[in-house]
């Protein structure tokens, strides 16, 4: 069993190599006349592009991604260059005629997306001609690997029960020098994904035949994106199930949110493209949707007639009507572990860590700062989305929706969803973007700690205070600071994960939906004490 | 101002600190050799067994006793002048008070083995303990083979503890079962089949002779007294239980006999010196209590109690119905109540027990023969509900009472296996019934009576 786990670790590593190391395989360039096609596509107007792309990538020379890339960067630069000169130049002729002509040359988006769109059509090599083989040697391998080494502990970790022996003394889920090495892969991987997609361009090729047989469409690094998801929640889900095969609670919450991630989140909307309606997931609601309500998802909505009236309406029923009623009967545990894609990756991929968040007093005060800015950002933000969209005025108060939209995509979509919500899991727990940064957070935590049914039950007087389940909290709730005053635990930030009361040892906690009355319980004294309690309230 | 010394910071004495701090601005100081900040004795275990590090058994954080204006003094306290209410330390240095709480706890019970001094063997109840136990075992080459003498709960949780280093354990227990002075035997057994499937050779009936050197005054092996075997090893853990810590009271005139005598109030001989938690004996017992009760919840309470005496609203110390948990490798353990051993038990106690067929699970209801009343209850691998078993123990109500609403009592996670069912429908079959189980609600949960 031991040999098998430990065959598994270094096929899984072979396997990341190969991933890793694909990268930098592959040769890309364009024939004059894929290039001729590619721009009568686009319908770039520039008279030099052509040109420019002509130079830098139709060569018989063989090009990696990254020469690719810098060369396709700079052929885009030096168009809007040139034309960027032509307009200064106009304008201070004052040739205004000539000045507003040159604008239609220029080409927008992001540098690395158009490189991205051009690698994906120009890549030559082993991966594009064997993706099949590819696709065994880097996700086949890793897969079997990861799954080899998780398997064998159904013997090795010995009978059902808690199993978190060494975890502090292990450098994987101990900040070691393993937790560290896997924070600057997941978060070099986000940055890549998020900024400069072109890169990844081989992993890509990789998934283009499922993409091809779900959608129809060559995939995108989105695409990728969903299908890596997957595969790394379903397979971490294989060791949630093992690890907590005696905990009913975590098997059925483990597969809710698999089966939501991967129904709802992958292949629903990927389905949806299918048959030309717009990409949606059913369950993923505003604010965490952040560009819900942007001017041209609705209007993409509107334009795809009745469906896309439905999706509009039932994005707003979601977000308005089932969400906080779902918080009120059940918590908000019933979406953030249960059902969202975020929460399913931390409560997956994620579990290994959760052990890593911070459960100071200065941490609380912390999440609830930033957590709540969020919020108000993002109901900023869509009050001008929503403004410029009824009344098509492109800036409210002199700040151009557009430009308020592209902080938020930015610094909260990409850098803290993303690149801090899951590539610091290792450092600070697996509930970084959960705690401090989702918006609907936010919005579920005030109707849950405000007007819900749901509690963590303290059974009377039997915790002693050893600390298992605030050390297990990932959402850094002090759970024992409750707990040892007999007091139940009603906090916005909880979850609902149930792990304090699966480690608990003497059987203190349980989470519950039960009356609204008497559900926040301060106690002077716990249960098990008689002293007379009428009499001390008289004296004091 | 009133200075209040508080000597030991375990959880009695911390809780009368906090207590008094929430009544009243005396001055406040806690005295520790031990450790500087307050930590859960009870989670020492998890540290070695890497679930937790030791700051995460200190349920405060550090600046919490500044903001609190509760002292803490590192020392050991060797004199205690009540004539002058003063303190003295084995560094010479002094401290006077006006009042004094001895919270002092207990220490592992040494029965005069030889070799009992020796290196490499412990107890397992100070922080020092477990950094010995870092030194001696630190994994299975250091520590070949370990020996743990004495079968109650700390033995099993040391057990528990080499276990997760794969270290090869020899459980001595003088009974002829697992902890059967205090559990029924069909408990005592399930416990025993579980120890042994944990990989731990159990010796039931076995008792220690004698600890072997080697030539550099380490443990080298142990004899047992029944048969002579030698069985080598490199530890020996010492958990045949604790005595109260209290050697520092000699000649210090505070009335003593195993722990610091104390009245109903918490009261010593002395005025304004007082006993709490596992050093303090009740001259006499409480209902079926010990007269040192050396648990957790008990040194909390007690700790609560005294707090408001000091506080100048004197209160007797009064626990309510007895309560009590464990977990005992996989199995957790509690009890609500009085549930007594074969051995101890009284002629009008009668046993209901119902047993899983394959799990772990099983549950031993205590009732009185002639009234069927509800005595207390052991449950294994079932949680039970706190509130309403002290709530049914109060209202004196029956065995049938109890059974026929125990879904509400159920305090296991969601999505459970219930056994409510099973469990009537035997006690149906055995005492010719016809108990029907009710469907749990809430509004009896949650109704206070």
């Amino acid at each position: 069993m031991k040999l098998i786990k430990q065959t598994g670790l270094i096929v899984f590593l072979i396997g990341l190599s190969i991933f890793i190391a694909s990268l930098f395989t592959g040769n890309f360039s364009f024939t004059e006349k894929e290039l001729e096609t590619y721009i009568a596509e686009k319908g770039y107007k520039s008279e030099i592009i052509k040109n420019e792309l002509s130079k830098a990538i139709v060569t018989e020379e063989n090009l990696n991604i990254f020469q690719f890339s810098s060369g396709v960067i700079n052929a885009f630069e030096n168009s809007n260059k040139h034309y960027n000169a032509l307009i200064a130049k106009y304008n201070s002729e004052k040739n205004w005629t000539k000045k507003g002509e040159q604008y239609q040359y220029k080409i927008g988006g992001k540098p690395h997306s158009l490189s991205f769109e051009l690698a994906k059509k120009a890549g030559k090599g082993f991966i594009t001609e064997n993706t099949g083989l590819a696709w065994f040697l880097t996700f086949g391998l890793g897969i079997i690997g990861a799954l080899m080494f998780i398997v064998p502990d159904v013997v090795l970790l010995g009978k059902p029960g808690i199993k978190n022996d060494g975890i502090f003394l292990s450098a994987a889920t101990n900040r070691g020098w393993i937790g560290w090495f896997a924070f600057i892969f997941l978060v070099t991987f986000y940055i890549l994904l998020y900024f400069y997609p072109d890169f990844i361009v081989n992993w890509v090729y990789l998934v283009d035949p499922i993409s091809k047989f779900i959608s129809g469409n060559a995939a995108s690094q989105w695409f990728l994106y969903g299908f890596l998801y997957c595969v790394v929640m379903t397979v971490m889900a294989v060791r949630m199930y093992i690890k907590y095969r005696h905990n009913k609670y975590q098997i059925l919450r483990t597969t809710s949110v698999l089966f939501f991630q991967i129904v709802f989140a992958f292949l629903i909307p990927e389905i949806l493209v299918r048959f030309e309606k717009p990409w949606y997931d059913f369950k993923n609601a505003f604010p965490l949707d952040y560009d819900f309500f942007f001017k041209w998802n609705i209007d993409e909505l509107i334009a795809s007639g009745g469906f896309g009236l439905f999706i509009l309406v039932w994005g707003i029923v979601l977000t308005i009507v089932i969400v906080p009623v779902m918080v009120y009967f059940f918590g908000k545990r019933w979406y953030c572990s249960w059902v969202c894609g975020c929460g399913g990756l931390a409560e997956t991929l994620g579990d290994p860590y959760r052990q890593n968040s911070s459960k100071t007093l200065l941490s609380w005060r912390v999440e609830r700062i930033v957590i709540h800015s969020v919020l108000v950002f993002v109901l900023v933000m869509t009050s001008f989305a929503l403004y410029t969209f009824f009344t098509e005025a492109n800036q409210v108060l002199g700040i151009k929706t557009q430009t308020i939209q592209d902080i938020y995509g930015f610094l909260i979509g990409s850098i803290f969803a993303g690149v801090i919500g899951t590539g610091f899991y290792p450092i600070f727990g697996n509930r970084v973007w959960c705690r401090f940064g989702c918006p609907l957070a936010a919005y579920l935590g005030f109707v849950q700690r405000f007007k819900s049914r749901f509690r963590i039950t303290t059974n009377g007087g039997q915790c002693i205070s050893c600390g298992n389940c605030s050390t297990y909290c990932e959402q850094g709730i002090d759970v024992r600071s409750y707990a040892q005053k007999g007091e139940n635990i009603v906090r916005s930030s909880c979850v609902g994960c149930g792990v304090c009361s699966a480690v608990c040892p003497r059987g203190v906690l349980k989470l519950e939906n039960g009356p609204e009355d008497g559900r926040i319980n301060p106690t002077d004294v716990l249960l098990g004490n008689d002293v007379d309690l009428m009499n001390l309230v008289n004296k004091k | 101002m009133e200075h209040i010394v508080i000597i030991g910071n375990g959880i009695s004495g911390v809780t009368a600190a906090r207590h008094i701090r929430k009544n009243s601005d005396k001055k406040i100081t806690i005295i520790s050799a031990e450790t500087k900040y307050f930590f859960s004795r009870t989670a020492l275990m998890y540290v070695y067994m890497g679930h937790m590090k030791f700051e995460h058994t200190q349920p405060y954080e550090n600046w919490f006793w500044d903001k609190n204006n509760i002292n803490l003094k590192s020392g050991f306290v060797s004199k205690i002048n009540t004539d002058d209410k003063i303190l003295e330390f084995k560094d010479t240095s002094t401290l006077s008070y006006d009042k004094l709480i001895i919270a002092t706890g207990s220490k592992p019970n040494k029965f005069g083995w030889p070799g009992q001094d020796l290196d490499g063997v412990l107890g397992m109840y100070h922080k020092q303990d477990l950094e010995n136990l870092e030194k001696f075992a630190p994994n299975n080459k250091v520590c070949k083979r370990a020996v743990i003498v004495g079968g109650g709960l700390i033995g099993i949780e040391l057990a528990e503890m080499l276990r997760s280093r794969k270290i090869p354990v020899t459980f001595l227990v003088r009974e002829a079962s697992f902890w059967n002075g205090v559990l029924p035997a069909q408990e005592s057994e399930l416990i025993n089949k579980h120890i042994a499937a944990h990989h731990i050779d159990l010796r039931l009936s076995t008792n220690l002779k004698e600890i072997k050197s080697d030539e550099n005054g380490k443990v080298k092996s142990i004899i047992i007294e029944e048969t002579g075997e030698e069985i080598p090893c490199n530890v020996v853990g010492l958990t045949a239980g604790v005595t109260p810590n209290i050697d520092f009271l000699k000649d210090s005139g505070i009335e003593t006999k195993r722990g610091v005598l104390v009245n109903r109030f918490l009261e010593t001989n002395i005025t304004d010196v007082y006993a709490i938690g596992d050093c303090a004996e009740q001259h006499e017992a409480i209902g079926q209590r010990r007269n040192i009760e050396a648990v957790w919840y008990t040194g909390r309470m007690m700790g609560e109690t005294l707090a408001q005496t000091i506080c100048n609203k004197k209160t007797a110390y009064k626990p309510g119905h007895w309560f009590n948990s464990a977990k005992f490798l996989d199995i957790e353990y509690q009890t609500y109540g009085w549930v007594f051993s074969e051995r101890n038990k009284q002629e009008n106690e009668a046993y209901f027990q119902w047993q899983h067929p394959k799990e772990n699970i099983c549950i031993t209801i205590s009732y009185d023969k002639n009234s069927t009343k509800f005595l207390g209850i052991n449950t294994f691998g079932i949680r039970m509900r706190h509130e309403i078993f002290d709530k049914w123990l109060s209202e004196n109500q029956s065995i049938e009472h109890v059974l026929e609403y125990l879904k509400d009592a159920n305090f296991d996670p969601e999505f459970y296996k219930l056994y409510e069912a099973e469990i009537v429908a035997k006690f149906n079959q055995e005492n010719n019934t016809n108990i029907q189980v009710k469907k749990k609600s809430w509004k009896r949960i949650f109704s206070k009576a």
